[in-house]
């Protein structure tokens, strides 16, 4: 068994909502303190797969910045962001870029895309 | 001397905002003056996502929201100056400016509209003792070193002040490879958004510290170590309660102050909380046929309604141009109750709004079930139940024209009705 605290963030309310796992013969999560069902949604996620849209810089050649900024299409698993991040460390491109071009296809098998934030 | 029908000081999201609304309204003559060598402002350091649930109905980074309102101002045609600093503006619209290929520059505009932004607090406005070292920053300069230009500005990070700035550095020198050791929040709530705090701060374990300030800034040349002491209600350091942090940079996010150097030099009323001008329903200022919006009128927490204000400033500007703004002496005045700290516009002339007026307030302390109460004259007009309210979401209230028109009210008040315990 195994309890978790959190703050709920689907809406500004911010509950302070319990997870609690049980495993007998199958798994169960208990949410208590959320204050609507959406809360139950989050608590459950939270501790199953808690995933994140991750943002960042690469560097950039011959552009007027050194840096064009980057987003993730969806949300990567957050276990694997620092990972994420060390890949993204490692790319430099070439201006002219365009907003929503692929800069790293599928990152680290997510499944999921980093593209580019802006034209450069 | 050049003519132009509207000139729009700040080319961020604000000035953008309000150019487009302006062309959409049928003026031509649109001037849009930005001081940094592309447009887009600040949103272009804010690499992180959440921005445009509400305009776009998804989550956009800084950059790709601020990019589809210069994409669209380009395609409209609407003229703009880079790398111009604007010096003065006159209160009869004469904007005097300078850029390094054209030298100054005379400006006759029959309508402005201020959008420049604010400004970040500094050391200088907190005063914390110590030592002056290097490796000081507000939260904004160093976002703009790492996001833009591409300098990582420490290793060891202690931030000040937990305001949304200071709560997206936390996590993005992390994700950076620093070691964010502290936040540090004078006040006892956070002057964040919660979903900031969980996402930026809870994330990564970083400690916040409520109530707490720093009093001790040490280093030669580079900062060494930050003291940081418990506060009282008073928000006076307790004795006894200091910890020691060692790091080599210190981090401010203790707040933001509407830029109104130009609005003052012309003349402009400036309200003394909001810290931006006193504005009207069309978001016009004390000085007929100039118009503020954005983070120069009211320090805002989401750009979408920085949008939304901004648009309606620029349509308002349009129809000033065009002489369809009715003034007939007669105003309401807002005010404000128990529990809310401002309302902008803080007056109302009922016949220029075409649909709804909308009130845009903030609340002075965190509350949890509240009622909002808003009176017209002395009649309660309408009770809206709030479960949760704190002084870093921005509330906004709409009364339907048909509800304030040919009944003469002078106020309109907003207060909270707080239950006890």
């Amino acid at each position: 068994m195994k309890k978790q605290n959190m703050v709920c963030i689907a809406c500004p309310l911010g509950c302070q909502i319990e997870v609690e796992h049980k495993q007998n013969g199958e798994d169960q999560y208990i949410v208590t303190g959320n204050k609507c069902p959406r809360g139950k949604d989050y608590g459950i996620k939270e501790m199953t797969n808690p995933t994140r849209v991750l943002t960042s810089t690469v560097k950039i050649k011959n552009a007027h910045l050194n840096r064009l900024p980057v987003r993730s299409i969806g949300e990567v698993p957050k276990g694997l962001i620092f990972k994420c991040m060390d890949e993204i460390d490692d790319v430099e491109v070439i201006s002219p870029i365009k907003v929503g071009d692929i800069i790293i296809k599928n990152i680290m098998n997510t499944g999921i895309d980093i593209v580019a934030s802006r034209s450069m | 001397m050049l003519n132009y029908d509207i000139v729009v000081i700040g080319g961020g999201p604000a000035g953008l905002a309000a150019a487009i609304e302006a062309k959409n309204n049928g003026v031509n003559r649109i001037l849009v003056i930005e001081r940094d060598r592309e447009l887009g402002g600040i949103l272009q350091q804010c690499i992180h996502n959440g921005f445009g649930l509400h305009i776009f109905k998804e989550e956009l980074t800084g950059p790709e929201y601020a990019e589809r309102f210069i994409e669209e101002l380009l395609e409209m045609g609407i003229e703009y100056k880079l790398d111009t600093m604007v010096l003065d503006v006159s209160s009869d619209k004469v904007i005097y400016a300078m850029n390094t290929t054209e030298g100054i520059l005379n400006i006759q505009a029959k309508a402005i509209v201020l959008a420049m932004g604010c400004r970040e607090r500094t050391r200088g406005a907190i005063n914390i003792p110590g030592t002056r070292p290097a490796g000081i920053f507000t939260a904004g300069t160093a976002q703009r070193f790492v996001n833009m230009e591409g300098y990582m500005v420490g290793k060891k990070v202690v931030i000040l002040g937990s305001g949304d700035i200071g709560l997206i550095m936390a996590r993005r020198m992390t994700l950076e490879g620093a070691e964010v050791k502290a936040v540090v929040e004078l006040m006892p709530y956070s002057g964040g958004l919660t979903r900031n705090i969980v996402q930026c701060l809870d994330d990564y374990n970083i400690p916040l510290f409520l109530s707490h300030t720093i009093t001790n800034i040490k280093g030669k040349s580079r900062i060494e170590e930050v003291t940081v002491a418990k506060v009282d209600e008073n928000r006076r350091p307790i004795p006894g309660t200091e910890k020691v942090f060692d790091c080599d940079t210190l981090l401010l996010s203790v707040g933001l102050i509407p830029e109104n150097e130009l609005s003052q030099n012309a003349g402009v009323q400036i309200h003394p909380l909001t810290g931006g001008p006193i504005v009207n329903e069309s978001m016009e200022t004390s000085i007929g046929g100039i118009f503020a919006c954005g983070n120069v009128l009211h320090v805002h927490d989401l750009v979408d309604w920085v949008t939304e204000e901004s648009r309606r400033a620029g349509k308002n500007a349009a129809r000033y141009v065009k002489d369809e703004l009715v003034y007939n002496g007669a105003a309401i005045k807002t005010e404000t109750g128990y529990g809310v700290r401002y309302i902008v516009p803080q007056e109302v002339r009922v016949e220029n709004i075409e649909d709804n007026l909308q009130l845009m307030m903030r609340v002075s302390d965190v509350y949890r079930s509240a009622k909002m109460v808003i009176k017209l004259d002395d009649e309660v007009y309408k009770k809206i139940k709030k479960n949760h309210l704190a002084p870093a979401e921005m509330e906004s209230v709409n009364i339907p024209v048909k509800d304030l028109i040919n009944k003469d009210f002078k106020t309109i008040t907003v207060a909270l009705e707080v239950e006890e315990g």
